[in-house]
């Protein structure tokens, strides 16, 4: 018998297994997008089949990053800026899992832009959700990376000279191989897209759009919003790169002047994930590492056979 | 200064096969029955400039690289030629000569490449002058000539073995085999010829000199390695299969080590963006059930300070290897020094619960890792190994049945699925992984992996509850600081009882003591031997254990002798502040010994240094800092 016996158990879930006793009014404030992303995840899981157990949430610091308090799955609250990495080496420990991370923008765009980049770079088999507020919530209202220019806050008060980060883009060039942008205030296409982006074999990236009513004074809503996919206007091939390079571009200029554009931005299948490259390589072994421990007939060298020899 | 003893430098440009020709010449000599021990010295430059390696061979247990040494092999520095073979940085392709002249004790043997060197340059650097002084025996060889006829200039090195061998007298068998083992077709054959053609050569000159190399013989099989192969196979042999890093001098030899290794015994390697994600990659591989390491020097452990303490606060088994070098900052990347202590016993928020062994040598550094593994993954604690440039560079032979112990997979305290069914669970169905009593009695609560089947729970850098829920709670806090504390108590305790790191020597009853960690220890114990030959009565303690520091063990040690000199390789006495702190006496009887001009101590320095702090006089020397009791 497995060690894990969870993973792959096919029996029917119900999204109400993924609700721990505790409630998100406990930290998140009336309106927040982030109950949206919560509500979202939960109704994908039953339509993946995954239950609670296979699910490993790795979140970061921020509003955002109390994700895992509310979602019942195995959490690691790591801290800010970190959870890719650490979700990625879990994933390699063990690719049965079903790995998740979600952060906010500063948590992701900023702190941790490094790790969001190489994560992408690397094509990690895993789904990376970022709560964007545009703001920093938790720390009280400063400027994120994804803030407006001419932003005003505590922290720039002559408003910022920064153009915002392009964040769908950055994550193309960097190697994500599905890229969607939705929104809090758009329930079932956000499921949807989750639903998809932990189907995908490969990084998947999903620029999550969440009003902070608190502290984005304008309290963006992200409503009228446009799904890309519905829309006539936007006829675009999501698996051509130069046509989702474009469509991104459009998506995260217009969001600035108002217009909500959402959706599937970029899908691309043929690429294997690291995983896949790693073990095709001969730098990963076929059976989860994680399980070796577990199993009693595992062999365990001394290195005495086998390294000593040219030291001799 | 000991006589029968060899110790042989080879000097040239980085890059120049030094560290490669010195290694073959060690275990040759290892071979043929002698203990050796290397000590590596090189700029912070990848070609050219002046780097050696010594050689120690003696027929009992080498301490330590000695005092100067006897026989120089200087080859010149090849890269400072540009390829018309005109020197291109004026005297800089002498390095390898004259900047050896310091160490190279009375009645030495000099032999160098006069295939490489101008005469008139040589002249000019008063070579002459210097060995009729010092009563050297120079012997100028054409090096480059004999390689050049039978293979390849490159093969100097082979050709300065050939001769060294006639000088010395001790035949070229052990090469010859080396050479047959290493090398296959035309490279072999070229070598051999070199190999041969240079120790015809070498004897025809018939050489008078006084070096006399011992004759040894191992009663067990030998091998030959460095602290990072040490620490690198301990790591495999407690079951670690997963290492996250970036390269970052000295750390880069292990990291470079286990990721060669690592695929073959089926496990993981991964280089990543910055040493903040490498540690953060361990975490999450010992987060899903799999034993795991990572590691940086001085700047790159700084990086690692948050997911170091995440460590602590999620309970999350991690064993970091700490490389010292010179510091602050970068510092002097190619360096030793032992001033990252209080780095790696401090740094990260907090108040902290972590392990820190400091091995002393190559034997330790395999022992000590394995502990390091034992003791994060039983207690849930991250541990660290802390070491330096000195031992990860030097080479030093040992009993191949030190590594013939039997491996330890256990992951520690993970339980399996049925352990789980059993187990304590919140009603909200989060199983309770951080109980403030667990059941046992100990302070470590079982912990499950993600996968298990009812094993959820959260793992959070926020102080939590037993399912791992946020909470500022006091009495919770109160509950949950005290048991991850208290670990360090039941670890003090388990090291008292199965493994004593301390390192005695010397005589049971002394009037002095010598206090030392880490790689200075068998330096230092060297000296001691001198010492009490010389008609002192003194004995020594190296310590291993820096948290939880061993403070009964040490007290004891220190209430039976009057005085204690503590040697290290820092400015500031670390150790002694931490021996004071911990033991919260005793400021009265340690005085300090300190060297950070980035080069370890020699035995002799020690022993002058400990000679003057009794005589009450001044160091001589100005390589090194004498700082006296302060009084409690
Ligand atoms: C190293 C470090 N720097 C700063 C902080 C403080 N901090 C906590 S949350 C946060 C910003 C979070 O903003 P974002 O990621 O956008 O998440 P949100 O709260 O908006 O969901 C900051 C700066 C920290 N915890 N750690
Ligand atoms: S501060 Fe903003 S992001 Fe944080 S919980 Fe409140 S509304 Fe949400």
């Amino acid at each position: 018998m497995s060690a894990f016996s969870a993973i792959g158990d096919d029996r029917e879930i119900d999204r109400d297994e993924f609700t721990p006793g505790i409630e998100p009014q406990a930290t998140w404030c009336p309106g927040c997008g982030d109950f949206g992303v919560l509500k979202a995840l939960k109704q994908a899981m039953p339509e993946v089949g995954k239950n609670p157990d296979e699910v490993a949430l790795f979140t970061g610091i921020g509003c955002s990053g109390k994700l895992n308090s509310y979602f019942n799955s195995y959490g690691f609250h790591t801290i800010h800026g970190r959870s890719l990495p650490v979700a990625r080496a879990a994933k390699l420990a063990n690719p049965e899992l079903e790995v998740i991370a979600a952060g906010g923008d500063g948590d992701g765009y900023g702190i941790g832009g490094n790790h969001t980049i190489h994560t992408a770079r690397e094509n990690h088999d895993m789904t990376y959700i970022v709560f964007n507020n545009e703001i920093f919530g938790l720390t009280k209202g400063q400027t994120s990376p994804t803030s407006p220019k001419g932003h005003k806050s505590k922290t720039q008060p002559h408003g910022s000279a920064k153009s915002p980060i392009r964040p769908l883009s950055q994550q193309l060039n960097a190697g994500a191989t599905y890229i969607a942008r939705t929104a809090a205030v758009n329930p079932n296409q956000a499921k949807e897209i989750i639903a998809e982006a932990i189907e995908h074999d490969g990084f998947a990236h999903i620029d999550f759009l969440t009003q902070c009513p608190t502290w984005n004074k304008d309290a963006k809503h992200y409503v009228p919003y446009t799904d890309v996919q519905q829309s006539d206007e936007f006829d675009f091939d999501v698996s051509d790169r130069k046509e989702a390079a474009e469509m991104m571009r459009k998506t995260e200029e217009r969001l600035y002047e108002g217009e909500v554009l959402t959706g599937r931005m970029y899908v691309e299948d043929e690429r294997p994930s690291y995983g896949q490259e790693k073990r095709a390589i001969g730098e990963m072994p076929e059976e989860p590492l994680a399980e070796r421990y577990f199993d009693e007939d595992a062999e365990w060298e001394r290195t005495y056979d086998n390294l000593l020899e040219h030291h001799k | 200064m000991t006589d029968n003893e060899l110790i042989w430098r080879i000097a040239g440009g980085s890059g120049d096969g030094i560290d490669s020709t010195s290694q073959n010449f060690a275990k040759a000599l290892m071979r043929s029955g002698l203990h050796v021990f290397t000590h590596r010295h090189y700029p912070s430059r990848i070609r050219g400039g002046h780097t050696y390696v010594e050689v120690r061979a003696k027929d009992e247990d080498v301490q330590s690289r000695g005092d100067g040494y006897n026989f120089l092999l200087a080859l010149g520095d090849s890269f400072a030629r540009n390829p018309q073979d005109e020197a291109y940085y004026g005297k800089e392709e002498l390095k390898p000569l004259y900047e050896n002249f310091d160490d190279l004790r009375e009645g030495g043997v000099l032999l160098y490449d006069e295939g490489l060197l101008d005469e008139e340059d040589v002249e000019e650097i008063e070579l002459e002058e210097a060995a009729e002084e010092n009563g050297w025996h120079v012997v100028p060889m054409d090096l480059r000539g004999i390689a050049k006829e039978h293979g390849r200039e490159i093969m100097r090195n082979t050709a300065g073995i050939g001769a060294t061998a006639a000088i010395l007298d001790i035949g070229t068998e052990e090469f010859e085999e080396l050479i047959r083992q290493n090398m296959s077709g035309d490279m072999q054959e070229a070598n051999l010829n070199v190999l041969q053609d240079a120790y015809e050569a070498a004897s025809e000159l018939d050489i008078d000199h006084d070096i006399e190399v011992p004759e040894g013989s191992h009663d067990e099989e030998q091998v030959i390695l460095s602290g990072s192969n040490a620490i690198s196979y301990g790591a495999l042999d407690e079951g670690c299969r997963f290492i996250s890093g970036y390269p970052m001098t000295p750390w880069t030899d292990v990291f470079t080590i286990m990721s060669q290794h690592l695929p073959e015994f089926g496990g993981i390697s991964e280089q990543v963006e910055d040493e903040i994600a490498a540690a953060a990659l361990a975490l999450g591989a010992s987060h899903t059930g799999v034993k795991a390491m990572s590691g940086s020097s001085g700047g790159g452990f700084a990086l690692m300070s948050e997911p170091l303490g995440l460590a602590e606060m999620t309970e999350t088994p991690i064993v970091l290897v700490e490389a010292m070098r010179a510091g602050p900052s970068t510092g002097m990347p190619t360096k030793p020094e032992q001033a990252d202590l209080e780095h790696v016993l401090y740094t990260s928020q907090g108040d902290s619960a972590r392990v820190v062994f400091a091995p002393a040598n190559i034997r330790e550094c395999y022992t000590q890792t394995r502990a390091a593994f034992r003791i994060a993954y039983e207690y849930q604690i991250p541990a660290i190994v802390i070491y330096d440039q000195k031992i990860q560079g030097e080479l030093r032979n040992l009993p191949a049945s030190h590594f013939d112990e039997e491996p330890n997979a256990d992951p520690g305290s993970v339980l399996t699925e049925e352990e789980i069914q059993d187990a304590a669970h919140h009603a909200s169905g989060k199983f309770q992984r951080f109980l403030h009593e667990p059941e046992d009695g100990s302070n470590v609560s079982p912990r499950s992996v993600p996968g298990q089947k009812d094993g959820r729970y959260l793992a959070t850098g926020n102080e939590h509850t037993p399912e791992g829920h946020i909470s500022e709670d006091p009495n919770n806090r109160i509950a949950q600081m005290e048991r991850r504390l208290g670990k360090l108590d039941d670890i003090r305790a388990d090291l008292d009882e199965n493994a004593s790191h301390q390192a005695y020597y010397g005589p049971d009853e002394a009037d002095y003591g010598i206090l030392v960690w880490g790689s200075q220890q068998d330096t230092a114990f060297e000296a001691v031997d001198r010492l009490n030959e010389n008609g002192h009565s003194v004995k020594a303690l190296g310590v291993s254990d820096m948290a939880p520091y061993p403070v009964e063990e040490v007290s004891e040690w220190l209430d039976s002798v009057d005085q204690a000199l503590v040697v290290e390789m820092n400015a500031t006495a670390q150790f002694r502040g931490l021996t004071q702190k911990e033991i919260g006496k005793y400021g009265d009887k340690l005085s300090s010994l300190l060297k950070y001009n980035g080069n370890p101590f020699e035995p002799a320095e020690i022993v002058d240094g400990f000679e003057s702090s009794i005589n009450g006089e001044e160091l001589a020397a100005t390589n090194m800092k004498y700082l006296p009791a302060a009084g409690d």
